[in-house]
């Protein structure tokens, strides 16, 4: 067995293997397959300071190897999640990581310091979320914003800082050295790419909110190459992610420069395949007689 | 466990009416436990999401799942030969209450009937009410038959049966009945849902809505409700597909 093992800015975790937030809700509903110690850590869906109820349905649509979602961060609160979720899933022997989104500073500061007193492990400031209307996704979009954003969550977040980036930008290298210099302990990419289908019936859009995130294979392409934009750009940790299906798309991506991995669309084509890419990594670190899944980041020999 | 993934066999397949596929496949032990009203979410071959599929019939350690082509994935679906294994998640959802005792009548529209068949058959009493487009377009009135103690048939194009919508029987039975359960299209459903409130009968209504996880997970399958006065979004997956009908918000 090769030593699948990694560590995020301090953070330990026993493979580099994440549920991506939003696809894997707090964890309850995947428990039935398997014990969630077999995963990395679970970024847990994003919250927000109050309940939100999300956008009206449809809020799915398929498109070629991916799909389109909308749900509009549906989720009940800071609060529920810290008294009724965490307990719970604090015990399942995996990180925990706690997904945070706010149409202010203070949303972000406040949602950073009651989970700086929780039991989770880390905190992912997802600045990139494309399916709500104010907030979310403009504090991702200009290396200004993303550098304000980290330095106001900062001094009240005691966790280590994840800052989620959009790929929705043209300079992402730039991006993520902002939320760097302001302090981020690691970056984790992509989010969805906004997208759109449109029924050609009806003439109307799939999803109700007109625009989607697309994730999937679709964006698998576009993820490795923003990662390795970013690994050229900073010294701190990548989660990577955006459409990794196969482990082979795993090891892809952390040659391409990745630490850590998380993993979310494929959630719904197999629920096992955490488990099935975990294996397939351990197989071919074995083959390839390499020891430790970290000699893979960043490995790439780039064409001169 | 509740619920998990199996390869399942597909034993026999039938096309029953132009469109309309009729599959039994190997159950596991999962699966012949399965409740009425629930559903499997079925891998399609080439496609990220998984269809999701009623549960038709349980019997004889088979699982049976009518559908009608509706797209490219129910049209891949549809060319599996006998022999080809399933990727099936399920069973999955809240399904039908059926209490001993009770005469109930199952409200179906079209490709809404399936669901219906499993949960007559653990009904003691049960009347059918089925609607179709068109004679061409009937499925399971055999099977409604050996299950209820009378089936009404209407087609929207008046070539067989009643020439009308399944309101028209339903409001001439309901007083014979305790409850209705009810599985079609949403104005079918509503205009059910109101009949039923109108007499005071309890009625559940199996909703559809697109599915991503079909777990609970990811919350992309939201239906309007109002439960104890709250309004808010439930999910199809797992609080659903059966509503009690004066739950949702239409
Ligand atoms: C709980 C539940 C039970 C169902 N039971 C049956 C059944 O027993 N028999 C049957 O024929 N059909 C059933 N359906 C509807 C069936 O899921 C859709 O017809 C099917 O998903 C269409 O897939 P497609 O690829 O052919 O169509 P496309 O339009 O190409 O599908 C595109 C996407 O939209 C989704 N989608 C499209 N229409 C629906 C719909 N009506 N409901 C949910 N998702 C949809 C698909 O799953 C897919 O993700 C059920 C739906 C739900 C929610
Ligand atoms: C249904 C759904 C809900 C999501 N919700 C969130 C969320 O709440 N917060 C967030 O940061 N990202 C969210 N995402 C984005 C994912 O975490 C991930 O960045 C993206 O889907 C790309 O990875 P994938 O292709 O492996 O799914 C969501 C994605 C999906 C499909
Ligand atoms: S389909 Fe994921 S919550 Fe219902």
């Amino acid at each position: 067995m090769a030593d699948l093992r990694v560590n995020v800015a301090g953070v330990k975790f026993q493979n580099p293997l994440i549920a991506a937030s939003g696809t894997f809700g707090f964890g309850e509903e995947y428990s039935e397959f398997y014990p969630l110690s077999k995963l990395g850590g679970i970024s847990c869906k994003g919250i927000t300071p109050k309940k939100r109820d999300g956008n009206p349905p449809p809020r799915i649509a398929e498109t070629p190897s991916g799909i389109l979602n909308a749900v509009g961060l549906q989720n009940p609160g800071v609060d529920y999640f810290i008294k009724e979720e965490l307990p719970r899933l604090s015990k399942q022997g995996t990180v925990i990581i706690a997904n945070v989104a706010g149409n202010t500073y203070e949303d972000y500061c406040e949602m950073a310091e009651k989970l700086s007193n929780s039991e989770v492990d880390m905190i992912e400031l997802n600045i990139s979320c494309p399916n709500v209307k104010a907030g979310g996704v403009q504090f991702g979009t200009s290396c200004e914003s993303v550098a304000a954003i980290t330095k106001a969550v900062r001094p009240y977040c005691k966790k280590p800082l994840i800052v989620k980036l959009s790929p929705n930008v043209t300079d992402i290298a730039s991006i993520a050295k902002s939320a760097e210099s302001e302090g981020a302990d690691a970056v984790s990419l992509i989010n969805t790419i906004t997208g759109m289908r449109i029924d050609i019936n009806t003439r109307r859009p799939i999803i109700k909110n007109n625009t989607g995130g697309l994730s999937g294979a679709a964006i698998f392409p576009v993820a490795v190459r923003m990662v390795w934009q970013v690994a050229n750009a900073v010294k701190i940790p990548i989660i990577g992610m955006g459409g990794i299906s196969t482990w082979k798309d795993a090891v892809e991506m952390l040659i391409a420069g990745a630490t850590a991995l998380q993993i979310g669309t494929v959630l719904f084509s197999d629920p096992y395949a955490p488990i099935k890419i975990n294996d397939g990594i351990n197989a071919f670190l074995e083959k390839n007689g390499i020891k430790s899944v970290s000699e893979l980041t960043g490995s790439i020999r780039i064409w001169e | 466990m509740k619920y998990d993934t199996a390869l399942c066999r597909l034993v026999e397949k039938k096309e029953i009416a132009k469109g309309f596929f009729d599959f039994r496949v190997q159950n596991t032990d999962l699966m012949n436990n399965a409740l009425p009203g629930q559903f499997v979410h079925i891998l399609v071959p080439g496609k990220t999401l998984r269809r999701p599929i009623s549960i038709c019939d349980v019997e004889n350690g088979c699982m049976r799942l009518v559908f009608e082509i509706r797209g490219e994935g129910t049209d891949i679906l549809s060319q599996m030969k006998v022999g080809d294994d399933l990727d099936i998640l399920g069973p999955l959802g809240t399904g039908f209450k059926i209490e001993k005792g009770k005469k109930y009548a199952f409200v179906g529209g079209g490709i809404g009937t399936p669901p219906l068949l499993y949960a007559a058959k653990q009904a003691d009493t049960a009347i059918a009410v089925l609607g179709f487009r068109s004679s061409d377009a009937i499925i399971l009135k055999e099977d409604f038959e050996k299950a209820c103690s009378k089936v009404y048939l209407t087609t929207d194009d008046g070539s067989a049966g009643h020439h009308g919508f399944v309101t028209d029987p339903l409001s001439e039975i309901i007083g014979e009945v305790d409850e209705v359960c009810a599985c079609g299209p949403t104005p079918m459903l509503k205009a059910i849902a109101l009949i039923a409130q109108k007499n005071a009968k309890p009625c559940q209504i199996s909703m559809e809505e697109r599915m991503g996880c079909g777990v609970g997970a990811c919350l992309v399958c939201a239906c309007k409700t109002k439960i104890n006065n709250v309004e808010g979004y439930s999910h199809v997956c797992k609080a659903g597909p059966v509503f009690r009908a004066e739950e949702v918000v239409f």
